[in-house]
């Protein structure tokens, strides 16, 4: 197999905030003056007291990245905000340079980080065709050819001749990417933008980023969608901080980053500067995962009953609250939602809650759970007036299925519950 | 009979290697080369969209200069009294205004133009160049329509120009052009961390209109300060001008060749100064 791409050792440094540097400020006056100080500024780094490249002012984006991708192969990229994605895509994609290390990239890359680059809201959508096109690095001949394709795609037909500053910005968008999905380059980056339009459009791109991925082409896929990524990549990697963490099968990646951010230890507590000063009423405190014994756990076993607490504090009465969870699977899909005044006995008898410091507890009881990893999410309100709070990714445990229905055939089942459910086998004829 | 089946011609992807490149970099000209069409693309862009909206549209090309060179007239014929070397002043003065022209919208433009292409120099990969470049061609078809007017001067008052000009005015609107290219490569390129340069341009403009022999003729220099007048090299170029189009001057002389210096000096200068910025470009803008 041949290479596509080899990202060797790259990094790349970003200066933050009020870096004691010459680029301090973007004003000539200040160069001005840096000049005329330049020289104590040189002797005090010849003689190693200050030197500004490792000044904490500048932060790593990326750090140390290394990884090799085969022509043909899809690969996912995940990570939260701020973990170098987007950097990593621009540095490939030759927008920035890697401030250290090298990548090799064979072939023409392209790139759908932002769809619309170089539209220009005066000229017709036929014009901005072309324009995007050759911005993007096709040439005329491959445009004209591919001319009726992109209309067809992006759904705008009659109005091709319109500025597109009269699109709606929905055609606007369609406009937009239908130019970008038809370029066809050897290897493709795509950055969210699954995002752009109606359902219906979002799964024709989809449908034509899986076309690309058929054909052959490698393609670099970075999404917040995980159903999305575990749909379109066989393979993933992990960013964290600027740094990789983990390349695996989509699958074990998806579930590493969706549980990484959260405490390991089947309990979760939150600080003053996770609630919002909006809603100062509510302040929440933990929330706990606890075997039958009273033990916090992080693996629960399926065979048995599994108590969940949450803390928090009521800084002032609140009248109709209910504090709920939500229990999904690491792809995002809830398996169910309960709120603690779910039964008419208790919301009428707490009907007002006065300040003070509460816990909601709950037994999920025996064989429900599948085996692997849940979420567990809280939500604080009161039914049509307010939210308190909400935290969908609180914390995540394991589920051990030892002794459940089923297991003495040692294959995975499918779907998120295991029920032990009353059989009868009777036998009605011979 | 064995036919000989041509082999295919199996496209073979070409590696581009991306790393922190140190020093003075390469000018990279090839990828200019292969992004030829996106030049192509963002002149008639910026042409078609120049004048979108406007209730006079193109005679804008027209009224700019013409309006400016009434105004030169009064000024400096009908109350200054500039001598002309016998020359009509609005002849004269407009041979001076389309250079000009060229140059002033080429400067502005063109320093302008990475900023104003932010979203492009930060989301996708071409090679910056384009961004300059692109503007101050587009500043060509200006200087075209404002040409049909100064032959329509001409025709008026009966004035014909030597045959010399068909090879030598291409080559002084050369000078122009490289000329207006240089300073924008340096001026963008500053522009992108140092928006001073905003600032800057009108006053830089204004000055450099009255260093340059527009309004009045550079023989009023006396000759000692010729050579250190030429430094600028837009005196060569209107200087130029005047003598392919209406014979005035020396022709070309020590002065002109001090200009064309300056101006490839400036033009090289700029080419590196720009590609060695390049690569913080999109960090920085």
């Amino acid at each position: 197999m041949t290479i596509a791409i080899s990202v060797k050792n790259i990094g790349k440094q970003y200066k933050i905030g009020a870096a004691e540097t010459k680029f301090r400020y973007n004003m000539l006056r200040d160069v001005i003056v840096d000049t005329v100080t330049a020289p104590v500024r040189i002797a005090k780094a010849l003689i190693g007291k200050s030197d500004h490249r490792t000044n904490q002012n500048y932060v790593w984006a990326l750090k140390d990245v290394s990884f090799d991708l085969e022509e043909g192969k899809v690969l996912g990229i995940v990570g939260k905000n701020g973990a170098g994605k987007s950097t990593l895509l621009k540095i490939l994609s030759r927008v920035t340079e890697p401030t250290v290390g090298t990548v090799s990239v064979r072939g023409r890359v392209g790139s759908l980080l932002e769809v619309g680059t170089g539209f220009h809201p005066e000229l017709s959508g036929r014009e901005n065709i072309y324009m995007n096109g050759a911005i993007l690095g096709m040439r005329r001949a491959e445009i004209d050819s591919k001319f009726d394709e992109i209309v067809d795609f992006s759904e705008v037909g009659q109005f091709i001749d319109t500025p597109v500053k009269r699109y709606s910005s929905g055609m606007y968008l369609r406009l937009a990417f239908a130019v970008a999905a038809h370029l066809e380059p050897e290897i493709l980056v795509v950055d969210e933008v699954l995002a752009v339009g109606d359902a219906e459009f979002q799964k024709k791109c989809l449908g034509k980023m899986n076309d690309v991925a058929q054909q052959g082409r490698t393609v670099l896929f970075v999404s917040h969608n995980m159903s999305a990524i575990l749909r379109l990549t066989q393979e993933a990697i992990v960013l964290q901080k600027g740094q990789m963490i983990m390349r695996a099968p989509t699958q074990e990646a998806v579930d590493y980053y969706l549980s990484s951010g959260q405490s390991q230890a089947g309990e979760k507590f939150w600080s003053a500067e996770d609630v919002s000063v909006a809603n100062a009423e509510f302040t929440p405190i933990s929330l706990k995962v606890k075997e039958r014994s009273g033990k916090v756990v992080d693996t629960i076993r399926s065979t048995e009953p599994v108590m969940l607490e949450f803390e928090y504090q009521l800084n002032t009465s609140i009248t109709g609250l209910r504090v709920g969870l939500y229990i999904s699977t690491m792809r995002g899909e809830y398996i169910f939602t309960s709120f603690d005044t779910d039964d008419a006995s208790l919301y009428e008898k707490f009907d007002t809650r006065s300040a003070g410091r509460y816990v909601s507890r709950v037994e999920i009881p025996a064989d429900i759970f599948n085996e692997g990893r849940y979420m567990v999410g809280v939500n604080a309100s009161s039914f049509g007036v307010k939210r308190y709070f909400m935290d969908e990714n609180a914390l995540a445990f394991n589920v051990d299925i030892s002794g459940a229905p089923g297991t003495q055939w040692g294959e995975p089942r499918v779907g998120p519950v295991r029920p032990r459910l009353n059989w009868k086998i009777e036998k009605i004829d011979n | 009979m064995k036919e000989i089946m041509p082999e295919t011609a199996k496209y073979e992807p070409h590696t581009v290697y991306i790393r922190p490149s140190k020093g003075l970099s390469s000018l990279n000209l090839s990828d200019l080369w292969i992004y030829r069409e996106l030049i192509y693309f963002m002149v008639w862009r910026d042409i078609k969209v120049k004048y979108k909206q406007t209730l006079l549209g193109m005679a804008w090309a027209v009224i700019q200069p013409v309006m400016t060179m009434l105004v030169f007239t009064f000024l400096f014929d009908k109350v200054a009294k500039l001598p002309t070397d016998n020359i009509p002043y609005p002849i004269f003065s407009f041979t001076a205004l389309l250079p000009w022209g060229l140059f002033v919208t080429a400067l502005n433009q063109g320093s302008r133009s990475l900023v104003a292409h932010n979203n492009m120099v930060t989301k996708i990969y071409f090679p910056r160049l384009i961004l300059p470049m692109s503007s101050v061609f587009a500043g060509l078809v200006d200087f075209a329509i404002a040409f049909v007017i100064l032959v329509g001067l001409m025709i008026y008052y009966r004035f014909v120009p030597a045959w010399s000009l068909v090879w030598t005015l291409p080559l002084f609107l050369l000078l122009a052009i490289i000329t207006a290219l240089g300073v924008a490569l340096w001026l963008s390129a500053i522009n992108v961390q140092y928006r001073d340069v905003n600032q800057a341009l009108p006053f830089l403009t204004q000055f450099w209109l009255f260093a340059t022999p527009v309004a009045y003729s550079a023989s009023v220099i006396s000759a000692k300060w010729q050579i250190l007048y030429s430094l600028n090299p837009m005196a060569g170029v209107v200087n130029g001008f005047r003598w392919a189009l209406l014979g005035t001057g020396n022709g070309p002389d020590i002065t002109l060749w001090v200009s064309v210096g300056i101006s490839i000096l400036i033009f090289i200068s700029g080419l590196f100064y720009f590609r060695s910025m390049e690569r913080t470009f999109a960090d920085t803008i």
